[in-house]
């Protein structure tokens, strides 16, 4: 695990309308880790990662990315959004939509040629989804879309990987290959977040955790962290989990 | 009027030309509102021009077209920029937004309308053209800002094709990117609005969004790409106003405006039932397939389960024994023979070599994929 710190997130309040939906959070995620952020459902886990990027506006608070603000480290993050977000009907096939991980380093205008298709085509194969490269996405399995979307942050060739539930509707099979991915782009020293939500797999899959509900409750590696107490404390009282240590 | 008239009559090439044009740029444009699900903004957008065109004529008494487009287009932008407000200040969801809007301004636009009619000079007389559209009004110079508006708004497609795409299929990943999708949904709707106003004067306030709406949704039947879908859309469009100014002319000059849109919803109506991919008729016809197949295959395997009991696999049965099985019809039984999966001979039936292989391959796989 590095010394340095991958993201640095300070005093992070925001609200939709009236109530807060995350409160002065303040958090950092050393580089080289695999993290997953867990909590009860309108935790605002979502919410974090999106006001990270600057999907989402924060009332107040700031947010670094090796020490920079985040619009200045762009190319050094990669996005994994929730699977659902997006209308799947779109007309356009698993390669075009793996390409689109390529747009940011192009920039304004500029059109995507055959290097970033190459790029996209290198993605695809590490996720398993070469055979279908020209498939209309509408007809891909759930696993098969969540495929795609990390493929499509893997173009970007990032440093720190945020994903939004990756895990989500997708059957064993897919599952294990994505963790596997992501286990590897830990190997890399890459640093990979990651919104989770089924409390048995974290000891296996990850090193690092913040649990959160509303406030930032802990955050450090699991072995020592993801315990009773920490669980309880993020969803409420009595809570138990079998920990495996 | 008759059909050679069409080639040759000065006017009516005119109009032809400015349909064209018209349904094309709308097509186009009228894709992205359709993959944006605002469908329904351009039938607000169009109403909300309505006041624009009655005032920039009560304040400048000019009946000029590029004066009164140009109100429009200001009217326009304001109904669109106030829906966004809307939606994003308040509670209220698009679909109310939407509606507040169009009965608002087209109920502003109608009250003034109805003053300008008062006036005593009979020179306001012609401007109910804008509510169903007349192209017989159109001019050379009206088609000459079509196809300068169609232009620049197909250079602008083409030079952001890149971000459109990716607006389109996920915003908030295009923000992360670094594009500023304020400004390209700005972009967007502008061009939307564009297009609305240069054909309020042909097809008219009330029926404009079915000019954006028709050819993109007929064309996103026939293909799943999006470069495909907008080319199509233009070319759907395209026809739909040169067979509709056609039909208008060649039957006693029917109003133009319905007919292209009736033209319109008939390239919809044959793009929903007819096309290969996602047409209700190929679906239907596949889905009848599949179900015969399977129901086939539960068969031939319920019959394995007879033979399977028995050292020899082609001792033949009697077909009596099946009538306990609900899938067992005479049909079945033939197109199992036809497939050369049974034989059967009289009263009996038995399990070809064949047969009984593909009943033992039928559940090792998934669930068979056809």
């Amino acid at each position: 695990m590095g010394e340095k710190i991958a993201v640095a997130v300070d005093d992070l309040t925001v609200a939709y309308n009236y109530k807060p939906v995350l409160w002065d959070i303040d958090l950092s995620i050393p580089e080289g880790v695999l993290m997953a952020i867990v909590g009860p459902n309108g935790a605002g886990k979502s919410t974090l990662i999106k006001a990270i990027l600057g999907i989402i506006n924060p009332i107040a608070g700031s947010v670094s990315i090796y020490g920079k603000p985040y619009n200045k480290q762009r190319d050094k993050v990669a996005y994994v959004p929730q699977k659902g977000s997006v209308d799947w009907d779109f007309p356009t096939t698993a390669l075009d939509v793996v390409m689109m991980g390529t747009y940011g380093a192009l920039g304004w205008i500029k059109r995507p040629g055959a290097k970033q298709k190459k790029q996209a085509l290198e993605a695809l194969e590490k996720v398993g989804m070469l055979a279908f490269k020209g498939r209309q996405i509408s007809q891909l399995s759930g696993g098969q879309q969540q495929r795609i979307f990390l493929a499509r942050a893997l173009v970007q060739h990032a440093a720190i990987y945020f994903m939004d539930e990756p895990f989500q509707g997708v059957d064993a099979t897919t599952e294990i290959a994505i963790i596997n991915i992501l286990k590897e782009l830990r190997k890399a020293g890459k640093t990979v977040i990651v919104v989770h939500h089924d409390l048995q797999t974290v000891p296996e899959y990850f090193d690092w955790v913040t649990f959160l509900n509303v406030k930032h409750i802990a955050t450090g590696p699991v072995k020592d962290i993801f315990n009773d107490d920490n669980l309880t404390k993020t969803y409420g009282i009595n809570y138990k989990v079998a920990v495996q240590k | 009027m008759e059909l050679t008239d069409f080639f040759t009559d000065y006017t009516l090439r005119t109009i032809t030309l400015g349909t064209a044009v018209l349904g094309a740029i709308c097509g186009m444009l009228g894709s992205f509102a359709v993959l944006r699900k605002q469908s329904l903004l351009g039938d607000a957008i169009s109403h909300a021009a309505l006041p624009g065109i009655a005032l920039a004529f009560l304040f400048t008494g000019l009946k000029d077209s590029n004066v009164l487009l140009l109100g429009a287009l200001i009217s326009g932008l304001i109904g669109t920029v106030w829906i966004r407000g809307i939606v994003t200040k308040t509670h209220l969801k698009t679909d109310t937004a939407l509606g507040l809007i169009l009965s608002l301004f087209f109920g502003f636009g109608e009250l003034v309308l109805s003053y300008l009619k008062k006036q005593p000079d009979a020179n306001q007389a012609g401007l109910d053209k804008y509510l169903f559209g007349q192209a017989a009004t159109l001019v050379e110079s009206d088609v000459m800002l079509m196809v300068i508006v169609t232009g620049i708004s197909l250079a602008v497609m083409l030079l952001f094709w890149k971000e459109f795409k990716l607006l389109l299929f996920d915003k908030n990943y295009a923000s992360t990117l670094g594009f500023n999708t304020r400004f390209i949904d700005g972009l967007i709707s502008f061009f939307i609005v564009l297009a609305i106003v240069i054909g309020l004067q042909t097809v008219g306030v009330v029926l404009m969004s079915a000019m954006l709406l028709a050819p993109a949704a007929a064309a996103r039947q026939w293909t799943n790409s999006l470069g495909m879908m907008v080319l199509l859309a233009a070319v759907f469009g395209m026809f739909s106003g040169v067979f509709g100014t056609a039909i208008s002319a060649t039957y006693n000059n029917l109003s133009t405006g319905p007919v292209i849109v009736l033209v319109a919803a008939v390239f919809v109506v044959i793009s929903f039932i007819f096309s290969p991919g996602r047409g209700i008729l190929f679906k239907q016809i596949r889905l009848i397939r599949n179900r015969r197949d399977l129901e086939l295959k539960k068969t031939l395997y319920f019959m394995y389960g007879i033979v399977e009991k028995h050292e020899d696999i082609s001792r033949p049965h009697a077909i009596r024994i099946l009538n306990s099985f609900q899938g067992f019809t005479k049909g079945t039984l033939r197109a199992l023979a036809d497939k050369n999966w049974i034989e059967i001979k009289g009263q009996d039936w038995s399990l070809t070599e064949e047969g009984f292989e593909t009943a033992q391959n039928l559940y090792n796989t998934n669930i068979p994929e056809s």
